[in-house]
C-alpha cells in the first residue's frame, strides 16, 4: 500500500485505466478530491464520467492504476469492498430506491444492517434527515408513491444515513423534469456548505459552475481539461472542450 | 361468450362525494353518461341471452345423446356418490397432508437450490455445479419414474434406519422433482430483479448476503408468487401419484371404489374434490398478489 504523497486527498485516482471487452473507457485517469470540496465531472454521454465513479466505489473493476481513500489504497485486492463502500454514498441517475420498502426501510437499511445502529435510533436520524428535507410526511410511503424529486432525495437521504466519507452523485437530476431539478440541486448545495466532499456527474453546466470546487471534462475516457470553473467555463485550454461548451451555448444550455 | 364486451361498463358518477367548487354537470356530460348507460344495459343483455341459450344448447345436447341415460348411471349416481364421498374425503386428507408437508420442502429445498445458483466465485463452484446438476437432472426425469424408483429401489437396499413407509417416500419422491422446478422459478425471479438494485444495495455498504436477503430475494418471491401457486397446484394434484406404491389417498380410494362396483361415479367424485379445492388456493394467491400491489403503488401509477 502506498500512501506517498497528499494523504489529506479524501479521494485520490492514480492512471486509472478501465476497458469494457475492447472499448477503453478510461484511460490514465488522474484525480485528487480534497476535503470538503465538490468536483463536478463535466463531458459528453459516453465520456467516462459513470463508469469513473462506479470504480472509485469499486462497483467496478479497474484494470491498472489505482484509487486512495483518504490514503488507503482501496483497489488492493486484499481490501474488502464491502467496508470501502460503507464509507463512499452513491446517489444514481434512477434513484434506485427499494420498492418493496417504504422510504423509512430503504433511510434504515444499511445504518442497521450494516453499521448495527438499533432500531429506534437509525430511525429517528431517518426521521431528522426526512424533516431536513422536507420529506417528514413520507416516511411511510413507498417509493412508487412519491414524484422523482421526491425519490432522489430520499435516495440523497438514504446515502446521507450512514455519514459517508465521502458522496458520489451519477447525474443525479438527469431523470428529474426542469422544475424538479431545482429542489435536487439546492439540496447538493446546503450539503456543500455542510463541508461534504462529493464528486458529481452532471449535465447541469450551471449548477456545476456555481457550486464546483474543482471542474473536470472527460472526453473519451481521458480528462481533457481540469481547473477551477472559471478555469474551464471561462478559459478552456483545449479545442475539444472550448467545442464542448460552445455546442452547450448554442443549446442554451449554459 | 358474450358478443360486445362491456368495455365501458358503469362509469360510475363521482356525486357521493361532491367537489367543494359549484360545478354543475354540463347537458353534454349527461348526454353521453346516457349513452354510456344504454350500452352498458345492452352489453349485459346479450350476454345474459348468449349464455342462457350457450348453457341450454349444451345440456340438451349432453341429455339428447343415445348413450346419456347409461352414462349418467355410470358416471352420475347419486347413490355411488353418497357412497363414495366420505371415502374419498378420507383419502383426501393424505393428500393434504403430501401437499402441506412436500410444498413446505419444496419451497425451501427450491429456494435453497436457486442461491447455490447464484453465487459467484470459486469458493462456491462445487456447490453451484451440484445445484445445477440436481435441477437439470430432476427436471428431466418423469416423476413417475422418479417415484417408482425411491419408492421400490430404496427399500431394496435395505439400508439400516431408511424408512420403507411408501407415503415418506412417494413423498421424497416429489420434493425431489418438484423442488427442481421450484428453483427454477425462484432463480427467474432473483434474475428478474434489476442490477441496479443489486448496485444501491452493495454501493450501501451491504455484503452479498445482505443483499440477497433484504433486497432481491422480496421482490424475487412476490414476482414469481403466480408461478409457484401453479406448482402447488400441480403438485397437489400429483399427491395422488403416491398411491402407486400402495399409500390409499383419494384417487385410489375411489379408484378400489370403481374396481369393486363397475362404477366411475368415485373417480367424478374425486375430481370434483379436487378442483374444489384448488380454487380457493388460486383466489388466495390472487388476492394476496392485489393486495402487495395496492399497498405498493396506491395512488400512483403502477
Amino acid at each position: 500500500m502506498s500512501t506517498t504523497d497528499a494523504p489529506q486527498a479524501v479521494l485520490r485516482l492514480e492512471s486509472v485505466r478501465k476497458t469494457f471487452g475492447t472499448s477503453v473507457v478510461l484511460r490514465d485517469v488522474d484525480l485528487e478530491v480534497a476535503p470538503h470540496t465538490v468536483t463536478a465531472l463535466i463531458g459528453s454521454s459516453g465520456s467516462g464520467k459513470s463508469t469513473l465513479l462506479r470504480c472509485a466505489n469499486l462497483l467496478e473493476e479497474i484494470d491498472d492504476g489505482a484509487v486512495f481513500l483518504d490514503g488507503e489504497e482501496i483497489t488492493d485486492p486484499r481490501v474488502d469492498p464491502d467496508t470501502v463502500r460503507r464509507r463512499i454514498g452513491v446517489v444514481f441517475q434512477a434513484y434506485n430506491l427499494f420498492p418493496h420498502m417504504t422510504v423509512l426501510e430503504n433511510i434504515t437499511l444499511a445504518p442497521r444492517r450494516v453499521h448495527g445502529v438499533p432500531r429506534d435510533e437509525a430511525e429517528d436520524r431517518a426521521r431528522e434527515l426526512l424533516e431536513r428535507l422536507g420529506l417528514g410526511d413520507r416516511a411511510g410511503a413507498y417509493p412508487d408513491r412519491l414524484s422523482g424529486g421526491q425519490q432522489q432525495r430520499v435516495a440523497i437521504a438514504r446515502a446521507l444515513a450512514v455519514r459517508p466519507r465521502l458522496l458520489l452523485l451519477d447525474e443525479i437530476t438527469a431523470a428529474l423534469d426542469p422544475e424538479l431539478v431545482g429542489e435536487v440541486l439546492g439540496l447538493v448545495r446546503e450539503l456543500k456548505e455542510e463541508g461534504m466532499t462529493m464528486v458529481l456527474a452532471t449535465h447541469e453546466m450551471g449548477f456545476a459552475r456555481d457550486v464546483a470546487d474543482q471542474v473536470c471534462f472527460l472526453d473519451g475516457g481521458v480528462v481533457l481539461e481540469r481547473g477551477t470553473p472559471a478555469e474551464v467555463f471561462g478559459a478552456p485550454r483545449q479545442e475539444r472542450t472550448r467545442r464542448f461548451l460552445s455546442r452547450l451555448v448554442e443549446a442554451g444550455r449554459l | 361468450m358474450t358478443a360486445e364486451h362491456p368495455a365501458t361498463a358503469a362509469v360510475a358518477l363521482p356525486e357521493t362525494q361532491a367537489p367543494s367548487d359549484a360545478y354543475v354537470p354540463s347537458a353534454r356530460r349527461l348526454e353521453r353518461e346516457r349513452i354510456r348507460r344504454a350500452r352498458t344495459r345492452r352489453a349485459t343483455t346479450v350476454a345474459t341471452v348468449s349464455t342462457v341459450v350457450t348453457g341450454t344448447v349444451l345440456v340438451l345436447a349432453v341429455l339428447a345423446s343415445p348413450g346419456w341415460p347409461r352414462t349418467r348411471e355410470t358416471f352420475f349416481s347419486a347413490h355411488y356418490a353418497r357412497e363414495a364421498l366420505p371415502k374419498v374425503l378420507d383419502g383426501l386428507l393424505l393428500n393434504l397432508r403430501l401437499l402441506v408437508i412436500c410444498g413446505a420442502a419444496v419451497l425451501a429445498l427450491g429456494l435453497l437450490l436457486a442461491i447455490a445458483r447464484t453465487l459467484r466465485g470459486p469458493v462456491f463452484f462445487p456447490l453451484r455445479a451440484l445445484a445445477t446438476a440436481y435441477t437439470d437432472f430432476f427436471r428431466g426425469l418423469p416423476l413417475v419414474i422418479c417415484l417408482l424408483l425411491v419408492v421400490f429401489g430404496v427399500p431394496a437396499l435395505r439400508l439400516q434406519g431408511v424408512t420403507t413407509d411408501p407415503v415418506l417416500l412417494g413423498g421424497t419422491a416429489l420434493v425431489l422433482t418438484y423442488s427442481a422446478y421450484v428453483s427454477e422459478v425462484f432463480r427467474a425471479g432473483i434474475e428478474s430483479v434489476h442490477p441496479s438494485q443489486w448496485a444501491a444495495a452493495r454501493s450501501l455498504g451491504l455484503t452479498h448476503r445482505q443483499a440477497l436477503r433484504h433486497v432481491v430475494l422480496p421482490q424475487a418471491v412476490r414476482r414469481v408468487v403466480p408461478p409457484l401457486l401453479n406448482d402447488l397446484v400441480s403438485l397437489q394434484k400429483d399427491t395422488g401419484l403416491v398411491s402407486i406404491a400402495g399409500a390409499v389417498d383419494a384417487v385410489y380410494a375411489a379408484q378400489i371404489l370403481a374396481g369393486k362396483s363397475f362404477n366411475y361415479t368415485p373417480y367424478v367424485v374425486a375430481g370434483i374434490v379436487f378442483v374444489a379445492l384448488t380454487i380457493p388456493l388460486t383466489r388466495f394467491a390472487d388476492w394476496t398478489t392485489a393486495r402487495m400491489d395496492r399497498r405498493r403503488t396506491q395512488g400512483g401509477i403502477a
